[in-house]
């Protein structure tokens, strides 16, 4: 393997089509587990759960317009807010996040395809699998209604009648056991198939920060899966983890939640966070000011994160001590972000941009980030002091700051990074005039919906209402709130639009239309399905800003069949060849039949006996050792 | 953005509401109130000046490429990472110091226990025989500590009167309490500010704040025991009270209603509201709760009684009778 620009031929690359396209066909389209064709459907899926997420936002908004409302029922409307959260963490927020890591980080990365495509295929019909679960039960009136964090006892066998946290706590399982699935494909893949020369200090924040996140999802989720696992032995064979009555403890839960809950939002923001500091320097027409400290702010807020869990329970009456010191570690992760969003302030302020650089769509996503994400920041320094915690807790202030949060800090610059790779997904620019209109009708609709929140909040307004009072004075705020979710609501109208326009007649994007550095640039758009026909070799963290003319690359490689090569994991030196699994049909049956098996346990233990045998037999399928090509 | 601020100062001008974290009229509330807009200043003036500079560097076009520039910029970075480094660390402590204050520390406060209910608060003064046993409402004497004591029958509720205090939880199988001190004599609106099911939304606790010798009249007079009626109409309607199925949930103290599953009646008619909060205390409400109770409060634990119109009306007066 040598490092010298011998592009393939014709003939050669003609051979990797063959080798890495998926099989045509409805059978082949279940079967592929190209990374890009994954990732399209998680990111599309994702989108189609916003939605109906946002859908149910309005419904609660419509019901809130006016005081003492009966337009929903309280039932549905509990029915609608766990709805509405759960889909929004769990069906939208994570798996978007990790579906643009699938699609992007091989390209960015130069590898042809995903670490373990099987289970990064298998992992995108699960969470298809939960969401289904989700929105279906809300279908048939039989939504969980007990929050998107399902405390007990009101979660529990004694007052959650039905099968409705049951419902929630299953679903809890499929898109944990996707989301875990994605994260340990990322991690080998970021670790071990980056392309020769991309040594650890090359590599884009947008990787790094996917590393991070990857990791955190490693460790966070198994809590709320043992402890969801935990609610239902307690509602479905009467084990008493949580019932105080037998020796259980109802705050148990509340740790195991929050202990995924807090880094959860982590999970969230630092993909965004890798978004903004990889588009950032594309606009800014320079490197990202302070890569060194930027990767120790990503890396310090991944392990901080594992340590804010108690400042949700503030008010549940745990030792004032010990709470303080939660107090301090959730106020010390205003550090490392305050050090993120200066490095890339000094970035815009040491820019050469080309006129018209910094007010493309994406960069007014991340002007829209600054603004509002940071007065979340500084409302999430307050709801982390815990005497103001006691007033701000469970009141609509929260409400205010998390939306803050989690919209201004991880859904703006998702937007933004729409604007900015769609061409890499699709070959086709989004509209930049729409675009703009996009973004002030989500920036402004945003802010108008949830600013006055807070006040609403500090004037007495509990979350999680169906309604209150006409005498509470707060009719006016919540009718102005609900007519300014409707601006927001346009402005997603209109970005559905754009996409739905600029898909069949966006203009031709060819392979690098914003002039970025990073490798997915380097092929065309939308890639081939090997990604690149020969593997490009890096020399620095922009190398397609290195102005040494075409990208050297790497030969060596099997062009007959599916092949990546591993390289080290600090200096990413060529180590090995590595077959990379075939198409295979077996990932959807295994999800099928795990599918079956978790929704048969929500009825009856018997199912986990049982649907283990199509899921053993699936996998057995699955993992069937072939020789491998060369060895024939 | 800009609207939004507006939006915010706006309705702060008349801040008296029944419900507020902004019109502070407790001890531990008063010291929640500095400690917010101490940090409400300290953090907006952060938030303005990052987006001037913000708004600074995104028009500013003339850079130098000299790597001096580099360096200063990298040592502004390191100067306001540590500034903000300061900055948490000071409210830190500021909150730390208030943390003291989030309970007063009384030598003899008056102890009232609540218990939360799916959807509705017993109140209970401890005291000799089981002490003084209401529903759905809390008086306390103005300048003295009360300590709260809360706990759970059902699932998690929270206690929350943000006029004169923070919330705490209450928790089955948990005992929390909360130390506040009352300031102002006035009428203070709680809200169970933890998601309980299905009327989380209506349940409401009134807690009002009295002069003492005031408080002391009120105290003597729940004390008491109402007296059989005279009025044969009122008599037939406590008699309903017993024999209908009212006794069964209910109890009311000299009559054979005992049962321990809804409010205490005792003296249901000096309470300000009816089911937590949700109707004013009147004879027509009573009538219209008793009438149809899942109309009004659907899901809420009691069941419609089947009444005849006159015995609806008589009972209806006897209930309203207690004073």
């Amino acid at each position: 393997m040598s490092a010298q620009p011998a592009l393939p031929t014709a003939a050669e690359e003609a051979a990797l089509a063959r080798a890495w396209s998926r099989r045509p066909g409805f059978w082949g389209a279940l079967a592929a587990v190209d990374h890009k064709v994954i990732g399209r459907r998680y990111i599309a899926t994702a989108f189609v759960f916003l939605l109906l997420g946002g859908l149910a936002a309005l419904a609660m908004r419509w019901q809130l317009a006016t005081p003492e409302a009966r337009w929903l029922t309280p039932d549905l409307y509990n029915q609608l807010f766990t709805t509405h959260g759960t889909s929004m963490m769990f069906l939208f927020a994570v798996p978007v996040m990790e579906a643009m890591g699938v699609y992007l980080l091989p390209l960015m990365l130069g590898t042809r395809n995903i670490a373990f495509p099987r289970l990064n295929a298998f992992s995108y019909w699960i969470y298809l699998a939960g969401g289904l679960l989700l929105w279906g039960s809300l279908l048939i009136d039989m939504a969980p209604d007990v929050g998107w964090f399902a405390y007990v006892p009101l979660a529990g066998p004694q007052y959650g009648a039905g099968k409705r946290a049951d419902i929630w706590a299953q679903m809890v399982t499929f898109t944990e056991l996707a989301a875990l699935a994605v994260a340990i494909s990322i991690v080998a893949t970021v670790f071990k198939q980056r392309a020769p020369g991309m040594a650890l200090d090359r590599m884009p924040l947008f990787a790094w920060a996917m590393l991070v996140t990857a990791f955190a999802i490693i460790l966070a989720m198994p809590a709320v899966m043992i402890g969801s696992t935990a609610m239902i032995l307690d509602r479905l064979v009467g084990t008493h983890f949580y019932n105080p009555a037998e020796g259980g403890d109802v705050l148990l839960w509340q740790h195991l939640f929050w202990f995924f809950g807090h880094p959860e939002v982590y999970i969230i923001f630092l993909p965004a966070v890798g978004m903004i500091s990889t588009m950032l320097p594309t606009f800014c027409r320079r490197p990202v000011f302070g890569y060194l400290p930027l990767v120790l702010a990503l890396v310090g807020t991944g392990i901080l994160a594992f340590g804010l869990w108690v400042h949700h329970m503030f008010t549940t009456g745990l030792p004032r001590l010990g709470e303080s010191f939660f107090t301090a570690s959730s106020m010390a992760i205003a550090v490392p972000s305050g050090l993120q969003i200066f490095c890339w302030l000094a970035t815009l302020w040491r820019a050469e941009p080309r006129p018209g650089d910094l007010t493309r769509t994406p960069m007014l996503f991340i002007i829209g980030f600054f603004a509002t994400f940071i007065l979340g920041g500084m409302t999430g320094v307050m709801v982390a002091a815990v005497p103001l915690d006691t007033q701000l807790h469970d009141s609509y202030f929260v409400v205010a700051h998390f939306h803050y949060v989690l919209v201004g800090g991880a859904v703006f610059p998702l937007i933004g990074a729409l604007y900015y790779w769609f061409p890499k997904f699709t070959g086709r620019r989004l509209s930049e005039a729409r675009g703009r209109w996009v973004a002030g009708l989500l920036i402004l609709g945003f802010n108008l919906t949830f600013f006055p929140m807070h006040w609403l909040g500090l004037a007495g307004m509990p979350r999680r209402v169906y309604t209150y009072p006409p005498e509470m004075g707060w009719a006016g705020v919540n009718l102005f709130v609900s007519a300014s979710a409707l601006l927001l609501a346009a402005g997603f109208l209109l970005l559905l639009v754009d996409v739905a326009l600029s898909l069949r007649r966006g203009a031709p994007a060819g392979d690098n239309p914003w002039d970025a550095g990073t490798l997915e640039w380097a092929t065309s758009s939308p890639p081939p399905p090997y990604n690149f026909a020969a593997l490009p070799v890096v020399r620095t963290a922009a190398p397609l800003w290195d102005g040494n003319g075409p990208l050297p690359v790497a030969t060596g490689l099997a062009t007959d069949r599916r092949e990546v090569l591993l390289t080290t994991v600090l200096a990413a030196s060529p180590e090995t060849r590595e077959p990379s699994p075939e198409d295979s049909i077996w990932p959807f049956w295994a999800a099928l039949a795990t599918t079956a098996l978790l929704i048969g346990s929500i009825f009856t233990p018997w199912a986990v006996v049982w649907g283990a045998i199509p899921t053993t037999a699936a996998l057995v399928a699955w993992f069937w050792p072939k020789t491998a090509e060369e060895d024939r | 953005m800009r609207a939004g601020v507006a939006l915010l100062l706006l309705p702060l001008a008349g801040c008296t509401g029944a419900q507020s974290a902004l019109d502070p009229q407790g001890s531990v509330a008063q010291r929640l109130g500095a400690l917010f807009w101490l940090f409400v200043a300290v953090l907006g003036l952060i938030w303005l000046a990052v987006l001037l500079v913000l708004a600074v560097a995104l028009r500013r076009r003339a850079v130098s490429a000299a790597p001096s520039g580099e360096r200063r910029a990298g040592r502004v970075v390191t100067a306001a990472t540590l500034a903000t480094a300061l900055v948490v660390a000071g409210l830190t402590l500021a909150s730390y110091r208030a943390t003291h204050g989030l309970s007063d520390d009384a030598a003899a406060p008056l102890v009232v226990q609540l218990r939360g209910y799916q959807w509705w608060w017993q109140v209970t003064y401890p005291g000799p025989g089981g002490g003084l046993v209401t529903a759905n409402e809390i008086r306390l004497p103005a300048g003295r500590a009360a300590r709260i004591e809360l706990s759970a029958a059902d699932v998690i509720h929270s206690f929350w009167v943000p006029n004169l205090a923070g919330k705490q939880d209450m928790i089955p199988g948990r005992d929390n309490a909360l130390t506040l001190t009352p300031l102002t004599p006035g009428r203070y609106r709680a809200q169970c500010a933890e998601f309980c099911g299905l009327q989380h939304a209506h349940m409401a606790l009134m807690v009002v704040v009295e002069p003492p010798e005031d408080f002391a009249a009120w105290m003597a007079a729940q004390r008491a025991t109402p007296a059989a009626p005279a009025d044969p109409e009122l008599a037939w309607g406590r008699r309903l009270l017993e024999e209908k199925a009212c006794g069964a949930c209910h109890a009311l103290r000299g009559s054979r209603a005992a049962g321990q599953l809804g409010p205490d009646l005792t003296h249901l008619a000096s309470r300000d509201t009816l089911a937590a909060g949700m109707l004013p205390m009147t004879p027509g409400s009573i009538a219209a709760w008793i009438a149809d109770p899942q109309q009004i409060k659907p899901g809420n634990a009691m069941p419609r009684v089947e009444l005849a119109p006159d015995e609806l009306r008589a009972l209806t007066a006897y209930l309203a009778s207690l004073r």
